[in-house]
């Protein structure tokens, strides 16, 4: 047994976390960075946080992931770390010639005080943030919320530093699709293509972490939101901003800075999420939604009522994102599938909120938990209490998975273990149709695998 | 690929150079040297100093030495971390230490991540009283014979002191050793300040701390093998065959009574000198064990270690076994590299990458009949490049004078009096240079914009960097062997060890794919010429 020491008896943890669902600040931040073209992340901090998250996201997305870090010693830690950032910034124009260098703080940062916008000001006085480049920076202290929430910082921080109102509409839609894959901004890009809606897509990591090798590295790949585009974002006529956690704080400083009115809509997973995205597209640029939606539409639910029999009952337990359990437990919901088990580490009490409505309104009777000890320890005591069908969550539900013999779907952040999760979509109903797949794939396996001589099937 | 014409290094190290800022040019240069290919003395070369800031570095920090690199492997010990939730979770699981416990009740809690994920108000009041109430619940959910508590930047600024804690909860629990690290990020220069802070806090809270004496007639711990792909379980299949009992690996596949007991061993092999010299050292003047630095990287070198510490025991039955061992684990070694050898011969590589593996893997790239143009390490001292005779010349700089320096000494009691003979090498280590062929270049704690300068010049066949690195390298068209991770694979350590390494780099200079890059329209100008007759 791999988790052997894991017993069902839970008892009430205030001082330890044991597997946690939810990383830090920082990350989220450098991730949502290389989604603007020609930009540098930049860590203000100690060596090892900005190895740390180049090593996480690069697991993950099987691409380069670059980043500078301010190096800091002992000697930073006590005196500051101004010295070290003007020097970074110096440094990374010379040698990386970035469009644009994207600064995050660490827990060390934050801790003796550093204010980064302070010292870059000081930098841009100092001459050393070159002509017609610019310099944006995050608050993200590792002690405070979670990747999701620093993720949502910087791309706070893209609007408070470059969006601007020039009294001219652009006529487009702001879409802020909070931390999901970059095969994911593609398909909301597309999404909105298909319906006619002229958009400026933030952060969009899609060509960046997905960039096809041809034989040459590429420091800026050619992907990402353009530092124009996030400049003309001031002057759109609406903001749909996916997923509060991640998205909803930008689009709210968009609103005041820039008057641009926003409404907070789920990720679209599943049906009735992007339902609502695909109206919500359709109200505000007075588009009609074209026929081949609903086709696709089609699709997902003929498939659905086709393999009914092997979804209906089935008993989920769930750990990851906040803004993607959400719209995915309403769709395990619809699949007639009982989500009983659902953690994130992420703080926030909008979360819970939202997923004991979705138990009332479906009649589950659940467990939900987020926030401090919120951790997959804690959700395994639950799986070892009364058993599931399946376990959905990033790679380190392998470990349950294994030990209590679960079909285990890979969804979320980190996934080290697999590839396809950056390529191939899970929102909007194509990608809601690649999860009931591998939903029943999961299922149709396990039956194969279990069943007797005598029962086993050719057709299912 | 291969078959080109190799640039002088002086002049790429001035193009290199050139792109820096002046002060950066400055620094940087004393870091990169042209190995004059001395056996004698090695030529200087600045290392184990700050990274500049805004540089693309490979390095990480002291808690991923301390933590994640030195106690990591160990299974049942409770590593604790005090700090923000990030640092915890990112060293779990991450670096591939493999374990065996026993089947059934025996502790593993390698798969379980601890952390106080401090919260603000910890960093405003104080995280002591959650960490006490942490490992309080660690000891109740678990009751580990260890918790071992690591420091993160946060801790060591607010001042929290995880010593006392520790003191504290180890009296208050009765049967529990628990012990601190004050491994924060900042401290020193890279992963390696790590290393020294968990060698210390081991050699004082764990090691020799019991006197079960293991049985045995040629007791050896291994210091440096971390377990990395299943490397210590080939090293400890080899032990026992040759017939030596293998008291403690520091630390892969480990646990907490072989360290607690490993002042029984006879002599200590050093591996992975850079991450443990410091506990082979302290060992010696306390115990008087004495250490020799070895390397089971590479066929070659395996059986030369091997008969080394035969020589060492200075036994007739044990140096016949290791003979006898080595012949037998040879004959599939030299068949691997006959077939092999053709696709890999005159190819070249380049290795930068911790503390001691770029010097020890050249060793299997020369079996595998490889050129190693470059190499240098992320996390090196100027004694793992120009050997240990040059310590006493190191400047102590402000970053290594805040490392814990312990004051160790003769225990009377526990003491013993070993036999060495002159013709071994003891307690030293030559470095890599040395190994080096003149003209290759020496360059310590790599950056990227060199990294790229290096490979657009060389063209290496094969690079081995680490995770960071990878896809980088790859982008361009030069496939990358991860060398901390082994990308999946392993075990490179030892004679199955050498065999998959083998068989690993010639599928990679010889995968087809790397000929699919360009694509067809891209290649020739034939097709424009059709249509344009067209």
């Amino acid at each position: 047994m791999l988790l052997r020491h894991t017993t069902a008896d839970v008892v009430e943890r205030e001082g330890l976390t044991i597997n946690p669902v939810k990383t830090c600040q920082p990350v989220g931040a450098m991730y949502a960075a290389l989604g603007i073209h020609g930009c540098l992340p930049h860590s203000h901090g100690s060596q090892g946080c900005c190895a740390y998250h180049r090593s996480a996201l690069t697991r993950h997305y099987k691409e380069p992931v670059m980043a500078g870090t301010s190096s800091f010693t002992e000697g930073a830690s006590v005196f500051g770390g101004q010295a070290n950032l003007l020097q970074a910034v110096n440094n990374i124009f010379t040698i990386y010639d970035p469009e644009i260098i994207a600064v995050h703080s660490t827990c060390l940062s934050e801790t003796i005080g550093d204010d980064l916008n302070q010292i870059l000001i000081k930098a841009q006085e100092d001459g050393k943030v070159p002509e017609g480049k610019s310099v944006i920076s995050a608050p993200t202290p590792s002690y405070v919320g979670s990747h999701i929430t620093g993720f949502s910082a910087m791309v706070e921080a893209m609007v408070k530093y470059l969006s601007i109102n020039s009294g001219k509409s652009n006529g487009k839609v702001n879409l802020i699709p909070g931390w999901v894959e970059p095969c994911d901004m593609r398909q909301i890009k597309s999404i909105a293509k298909r319906m006619g809606v002229e958009n400026i897509l933030f952060p969009d990591t899609s060509d960046v972490l997905d960039a096809p090798l041809i034989g040459k590295h590429q420091m800026y790949p050619d992907g990402g939101v353009t530092k124009e585009e996030l400049v003309s974002a001031g002057d759109s006529i609406f903001t749909i901003a996916m997923g509060s956690f991640a998205s909803e704080q930008a689009a709210k400083l968009l609103n005041k800075k820039c008057n641009v009115d926003y409404e907070v809509l789920d990720i679209p997973v599943g049906i009735k999420a992007t339902d609502r995205f695909i109206m919500k597209l359709s109200q505000t640029a007075g588009v009609e939604v074209p026929s081949d939606f609903k086709s696709e539409r089609g699709r997902l639910v003929d498939v659905i009522t086709d393999q009914e029999q092997y979804l209906h009952g089935k008993r989920v337990a769930i750990f990851g994102d906040p803004d993607q359990l959400i719209p995915l437990t309403e769709f395990l919901l619809d699949l007639n599938m009982e989500p009983v088990y659902v953690v994130s580490g992420t703080p926030g009490k909008y979360f819970e909120k939202r997923i004991k409505e979705l138990f009332e309104q479906y009649g589950i009777d659940g467990k939900v938990k987020n926030g401090p000890q919120a951790d997959m320890f804690l959700l395994h005591q639950w799986i070892k209490e009364q058993g599931v069908d399946l376990l959905i969550g990033n790679t380190y539900g392998k470990y349950i998975a294994r030990d209590e013999d679960l079909p285990f779907l890979r969804y979320g952040f980190p996934i080290y273990d697999r590839v396809g999760h950056s390529y191939f979509t899970t929102l909007g109903y194509e990608g809601g149709l690649r999860i009931v797949e591998k939903i029943l794939g999961l299922f149709h396996d396990r039956q194969d695998r279990d069943a007797p001589e005598e029962r086993f099937e050719l057709v299912m | 690929m291969g078959e080109h014409t190799i640039p002088a290094p002086e002049l790429i190290k001035e193009e290199i150079l050139a792109k820096y800022p002046t002060k950066v040019a400055r620094k940087r240069k004393k870091s990169m040297v042209t190995n004059d290919g001395n056996k004698d003395k090695a030529l200087e070369i600045q290392a184990n100093v700050r990274t500049v800031p805004g540089i693309i570095t490979q390095r990480g920090c002291t808690y991923a030495g301390c933590k994640g690199v030195v106690l990591g492997p160990t299974r049942d010990i409770i590593n604790l971390t005090h700090g923000p939730i990030g640092c915890g979770f990112y060293s779990w699981l991450t670096r591939r230490n493999q374990t065996k416990p026993a089947e059934g009740s025996e502790e593993n809690f390698m798969n379980y991540c601890f952390s106080t994920d401090m919260q603000d108000q910890n960093i405003v009041f104080g995280g002591e009283k959650k960490l006490r109430k942490a490992v309080q619940e660690a000891y109740d959910l678990f009751h580990p014979k260890a918790i071992g508590i690591f420091s993160t930047c946060p801790v060591g600024l607010i001042g929290d002191d995880v010593h006392a804690v520790a003191r504290e909860m180890t009296a208050e629990l009765g049967d529990c050793n628990v012990f601190g690290f004050s491994c924060e990020g900042y401290k020193g220069v890279s992963q390696s300040a790590g290393h020294h802070i968990a060698n210390n806090q081991l050699f004082k809270h764990v090691i020799g701390t019991q006197d079960k004496e293991p049985e045995g007639k040629f007791k050896v711990n291994i210091l440096g093998e971390y377990n990395i792909g299943g490397d210590a379980f080939e090293l400890e299949r080899i032990f026992e065959k040759a017939g030596l009992t293998l008291v403690s690996t520091f630390s892969g596949n480990s646990h907490y009574n072989s360290f607690a007991n490993s002042h029984f061993a006879d002599l200590n092999v050093v591996m992975c000198h850079r991450s443990i010299n410091y506990v082979a050292e302290m060992m010696e003047t306390k115990y008087g064990i004495p250490w020799m630095k070895v390397n089971f990287i590479g066929a070659e070198s395996t059986a030369k270690s091997l008969r080394k510490i035969a020589e060492y025991f200075d036994d007739k039955e044990l140096i016949q076994r290791v003979e006898e061992v080595i012949k037998e684990e040879t004959i599939q070694i030299e068949e691997t590299v006959a077939k092999l050898r053709p696709n890999t011969e005159g190819k070249t590589a380049m290795l930068f990458v911790g503390g001691s593996r770029a010097h020890h893997y050249q060793e299997l790239f020369n079996e595998l009949g490889m050129k190693t143009l470059a190499a240098g390490y992320e996390f090196g001292h100027r004694d793992d490049y120009e050997g240990r005779e040059i310590i006493p010349d190191i400047k102590v700089d402000a970053d290594s004078r805040n490392i814990e320096e312990i004051k160790v000494e003769k225990s009377d009691e526990e003491f013993r009096d070993y036999t060495k003979s002159d013709k071994l090498e003891w307690s030293e280590y030559g470095g890599m240079m040395r190994d080096m062929e003149s003209g290759s270049l020496v360059i310590d704690d790599i950056s990227h914009y060199e990294t790229e300068k290096l490979i657009e010049a060389y063209k290496p066949d094969i690079f081995c960097a680490g995770i960071k690195e990878k896809y980088v390298v790859q982008k361009s068209g030069v496939p990358l062997k991860q060398l901390h991770s082994y990308d999946y694979g392993g075990p490179y350590a030892g004679f199955v060890g050498a065999i998959n390494f083998y068989k690993d780099i010639e599928r990679m200079v010889t995968t087809r794919v790397w000929d699919l890059v360009e694509a067809p329209w891209e290649k020739s100008t034939q097709v424009e010429a059709q249509y344009a007759a067209g």
